[in-house]
């Protein structure tokens, strides 16, 4: 019998709460719906092993891809941020301590069983779905898929409205409301504009992995593994289909292309 | 009954009047330096590393927001990487170093990129995202191998001469 919650409670209340490690864990298990994911059954040129092989600059992303993430929680450390760490350096974001208008790219979600006061940590960020609500409400296209299944803004066609921030369930868009400068050359971020995980484009399009990903196995639990859901005999394809894993809010139908695994 | 003035008097007068306006040397006392004042007032952007710009220059001075919006939508969209119109590159190629001996931000009127703008008026947005200066703890690199036959297409397209 799966409790309903209410995931979608406002930002600063949210955020109250999480800071008072109130249980998170049911309210994300308790969601989690039985991870019935349809794999389109595609012809891939260009993961091996879960790690992607570089496409030709030129060439253009291809549908047959499909990228995703999965995570083991059990691996994940109590305490580790190496991710989050990663990402922010990565990406060229900081923490400023003002969490109502911090940037959202990776976070360290807590979660604790009421009844035996377990506890595990696990990094959310944009879940990258096949569904994405975001990308359904946004009033100029700038919110959109790519074809290889990552969720991006084009910052180009923002106009800051924030209406993605509404529609997603995962909490996982930020808008910038200070000027930048100096920021990193390969990841643009300005004021007046929302912003996002994006599963590391530039290097993805390089045929490296995600920079959470790397720090992950570098110095965290390497509790994280990238790779194409699309390719069946991707590394990560394999342990979806070997183990039961599960979908953040699977019941919402949005299809997350990041999966969780011992939630 | 002939005037002070006679006829052949006066047209040879204007003759010499004409004359003395059309000669260049006396309206203008020097005309290369004439020619130096007039290239002062226009800008001049400091030529990038190499000896060439990632197409004719000619077509750069004329359509290079054209090439940059195109590859813009293709990198986002499609993750198009090519290097020869990225954004990111040309800020490497077009550092100009500073008193400080780092590369100068978009905040400095000598940013390539504001030469020609400021005087010509135009504002840009880019540089409140992207980085106006190449990473201080990497060294700009040339970027090798533009093709050129997408430039030459592009700009005839550009130019009208296409089919
Ligand atoms: C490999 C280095 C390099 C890269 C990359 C490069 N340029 Fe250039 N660029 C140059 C050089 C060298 C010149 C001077 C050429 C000349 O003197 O004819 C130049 C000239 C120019 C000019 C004309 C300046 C003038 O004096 O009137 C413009 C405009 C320009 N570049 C824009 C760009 C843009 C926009 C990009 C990115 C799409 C870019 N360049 C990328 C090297 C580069
Ligand atoms: C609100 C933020 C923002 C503004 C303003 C902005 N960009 Fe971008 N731009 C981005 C982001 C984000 C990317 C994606 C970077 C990536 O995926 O590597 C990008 C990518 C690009 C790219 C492809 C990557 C590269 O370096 O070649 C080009 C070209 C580009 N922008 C041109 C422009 C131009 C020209 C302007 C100004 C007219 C501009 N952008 C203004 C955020 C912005
Ligand atoms: C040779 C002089 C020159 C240089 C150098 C130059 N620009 Fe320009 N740029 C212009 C002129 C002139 C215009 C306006 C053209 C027009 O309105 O037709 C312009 C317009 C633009 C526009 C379109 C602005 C708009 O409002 O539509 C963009 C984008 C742009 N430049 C980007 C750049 C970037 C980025 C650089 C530095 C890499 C750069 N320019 C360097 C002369 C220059």
């Amino acid at each position: 019998m799966t409790r309903r919650m209410e995931f979608h409670v406002p930002q600063h209340e949210k955020r109250g709460f999480e800071a008072a490690g109130v249980d998170r864990r049911d309210l994300l298990r308790g969601l989690v719906a039985g991870a019935g994911l349809t794999l389109a059954s595609g012809v891939t040129l260009y993961a091996v092993g879960g790690v992607a092989e570089a496409r030709a600059p030129g060439d253009p992303v291809s549908p047959e891809v499909r990228w995703g993430m999965l995570i083991d929680v059990n691996k994940c450390p109590d305490g580790c941020k190496a991710c989050v760490t990663a990402c922010s350096k990565e990406n060229g974001w900081a923490e400023t301590g003002s969490s109502l208008t911090d940037a959202q790219w990776i976070r360290k979600v807590e979660v604790t069983d009421p009844r035996t006061k377990t506890s595990r940590a696990l990094p959310v960020m944009c879940q990258h779905c096949a569904e994405p609500p975001c990308v359904d409400v946004c009033p100029t296209g700038a919110s959109f898929k790519r074809d290889d299944g990552i969720v991006l803004v084009d910052k180009h066609t923002c106009i800051g409205c924030r209406y993605c921030m509404m529609a997603c369930p995962y909490n996982a868009r930020s808008f910038i409301h200070e000027p930048l400068s100096d920021q990193k050359p390969h990841a643009p971020r300005g004021k007046g504009t929302v912003e996002s995980c994006t599963l590391c484009v530039h290097r993805v399009d390089e045929g490296r992995s995600p920079a959470c990903v790397e720090a992950c196995h570098a110095d965290g639990g390497g509790a994280m593994l990238f790779g194409d859901l699309n390719d069946p005999d991707s590394e990560i394809s394999k342990r979806i289909a070997e183990y039961a894993t599960q979908q953040i809010r699977g019941d919402l139908g949005t299809d997350p292309g990041v999966h969780y695994q011992n939630l | 009954m002939p005037g002070p003035f006679s006829r052949a008097g006066v047209l040879a007068a204007l003759i010499a009047l004409l004359l003395a306006c059309a000669w260049p040397g006396a309206a203008h006392a020097d005309p290369a330096q004439s020619a130096q004042t007039a290239r002062a007032l226009v800008p001049s952007p400091q030529k990038g590393k190499g000896d060439a710009c990632v197409a004719d220059t000619d077509f750069m001075r004329r359509y290079h927001m054209t090439v940059l919006n195109h590859q813009r939508d293709d990198t986002v969209h499609n993750g198009i990487r090519t290097k020869q119109f990225s954004l990111k590159e040309c800020i490497a190629c077009h550092a100009v170093q500073g008193e400080d001996a780092r590369p100068v931000s978009i905040e400095s009127p000598k940013h390539f990129c504001r030469t020609c703008h400021d005087y010509a008026a135009v504002k840009i947005d880019c540089f409140e995202c992207h980085a106006s200066r190449p990473e201080s703890n990497k060294a700009a690199q040339l970027p090798t191998g533009h093709g050129d036959g997408a430039v030459s297409a592009l700009s005839r397209y550009l130019k009208g001469k296409g089919q």
